[in-house]
């Protein structure tokens, strides 16, 4: 590697970054114990319920409910499909994340126009948004299940291929990629941990506990909105939501959590 | 701003990752090619972030690579020498500002984003990715601890245009750095790079004690 080590390390240093790290190993326990507590009584159910009503309501133009909506398992069956998505699908000659099929469906099925359908990707406050609800029921209803993303349509794997690309790509006033945060086993920004997205350990802690209700937000996130967040600190311009580079960095990251039991909505600081 | 040598660019594609190649029929640099134009379709200019950020110059371009597959020597080595020739060290000869404000702006994480007020200042936010000062426990890993940095080198001549000239382009002496070029690519004030430089090598900064 070129990488250019500072070649200087004294036992002074050493000694002061080991009283250093005692006091931080503290603060990362309380954080973890802090995290611990918070498993209990997630908010996320709200969002869950709110979304499963939604699901069975009639809306839109055509007023139907969106239970015939075919998630890649069939028409209407929401159990475990969130595990196995990104994937092509036939009617739209697309891959499709979940997501972005939810609003396939409400332009399809219930008549609204993709403007409408995508008008509020991210609630705020009161402004809540349909499709964070409808999302964390869907995912809801993987929780546990293993995830089985595969990559057999030729489009499936251009998604998978476009995605890697994608997660190495440098640019920006301060040349970040994804891989600049996410490409290292055992890093921290200040003190958040950061999964390492290229191994398969790190990939299935990242992936499978999205969506997250967001103590610091009050809200319930989706993966869309992790992406769009991430790309905003990496100085990128706006993601449009449910592109196409969104939908194949997705079909990266959930293909290499492939195996792991999906552990969503989950809480987060 | 940006790096002139475009030969550099025309290297990329021997760098080939065989690891990743092989699917789907496209080249590496033809998968390259796509995800670029799928990108520039799934962004929207907002704010200050305007689309032309999605252009690559030639050491983003050969940086875009897993960190485990190694560049080849003289691909760096040119990487560094064109970053190199990019510093400019301040008119007045003087390297090292003020260190109070320097800790400011190593605390500070906003700047450059479409969020971000173009009219505020940029942060540096070294301590997102560097240990500095004994006091501040909340730092991160991403580079390496630079607490005594001032204490370990000195403050000379030369290990004053070393810091600067670092923070000014990082890739000037480390190919791929994951670390900005706070001056290369206009972050950071001069003043700002000098409080910084200040911050590391004063022998009176939280830094060095």
């Amino acid at each position: 590697m070129i990488r250019v080590k500072f070649p200087i390390v004294t036992a002074v240093a050493a000694l002061t970054f080991a009283m250093d790290a005692a006091a931080q190993s503290n603060t990362v326990d309380e954080i973890a114990k802090y995290r611990q507590q918070l498993q209990d009584g997630n908010p996320a159910e709200l969002w869950e319920a709110r979304g499963e009503g939604l699901w069975k309501q009639k809306r839109g133009p055509k007023n139907v409910s969106l239970e015939q909506c075919d998630l890649g398992k069939g028409a209407g069956v929401v159990k475990g499909a969130y595990a196995a998505l990104p994937r092509h699908f036939a009617d739209a000659d697309r891959v499709m994340d979940l997501e972005t099929r939810l609003v396939h469906c409400m332009v399809t099925l219930q008549g609204f126009t993709l403007a409408d359908a995508t008008r509020r990707p991210f609630g705020a406050g009161s402004n809540r948004a349909d499709l964070e609800a409808l999302t964390a029921y869907v995912t809801s209803e993987s929780r546990g299940v293993t995830m089985n993303v595969a990559l057999h349509h030729a489009k499936e794997k251009e998604a998978y291929r476009l995605g890697e690309k994608i997660f190495y790509f440098r640019a920006g006033p301060h040349d970040f990629a994804c891989s600049t945060c996410h490409a290292e086993d055992g890093k921290r920004i200040r003190l958040q941990d950061l999964p390492n997205l290229t191994q398969k350990a790190g990939a299935q802690l990242g992936y499978t506990t999205w969506p997250a209700y967001r103590v610091s937000q009050g809200e319930l996130r989706t993966f869309q909105w992790r992406l769009y967040d991430c790309f905003r600190q990496q100085r990128f311009p706006e993601m449009k939501y449910g592109s196409e580079a969104s939908v194949a960095l997705t079909t990266f990251l959930a293909y290499n959590a492939n195996g792991a039991a999906f552990n969503a909505p989950s809480i987060k600081r | 701003m940006r790096i002139a040598n475009t030969s550099l660019s025309r290297l990329a594609g021997f760098a080939a990752f065989a690891t990743l190649a092989g699917c789907v029929g496209m080249s590496d640099q033809e998968a390259s090619q796509k995800a670029l134009e799928v990108m520039k379709a799934s962004f929207n200019q907002r704010g200050q972030a305007g689309m032309d950020r999605l252009i690559q110059d030639d050491a983003q371009n050969l940086c875009s690579r897993p960190p485990t597959i190694e560049l080849p020597k003289e691909v760096a080595a040119r990487i560094e020498k064109t970053n190199h020739a990019s510093i400019k060290y301040p008119a007045d000869g003087k390297l090292m500002g003020d260190w109070r404000l320097g800790e400011r702006i190593a605390q500070t994480g906003i700047g450059k984003q479409f969020s971000d007020d173009p009219k505020v200042p940029a942060g540096a936010n070294c301590y997102a990715c560097h240990q500095l000062s004994k006091a501040e426990i909340s730092f991160g890993t991403i580079g390496p601890s630079l607490y005594n940095f001032g204490k370990l080198r000195g403050a000379s001549e030369p290990i004053q245009r070393y810091t600067y000239g670092k923070i000014y382009n990082a890739q000037a002496f480390s190919a791929c750095s994951n670390m900005p070029r706070f001056g290369h690519n206009g972050i950071l004030t001069e003043q700002q790079m000098k409080d910084l430089t200040a911050l590391l090598l004063d022998p009176n900064s939280p830094v060095n004690q």
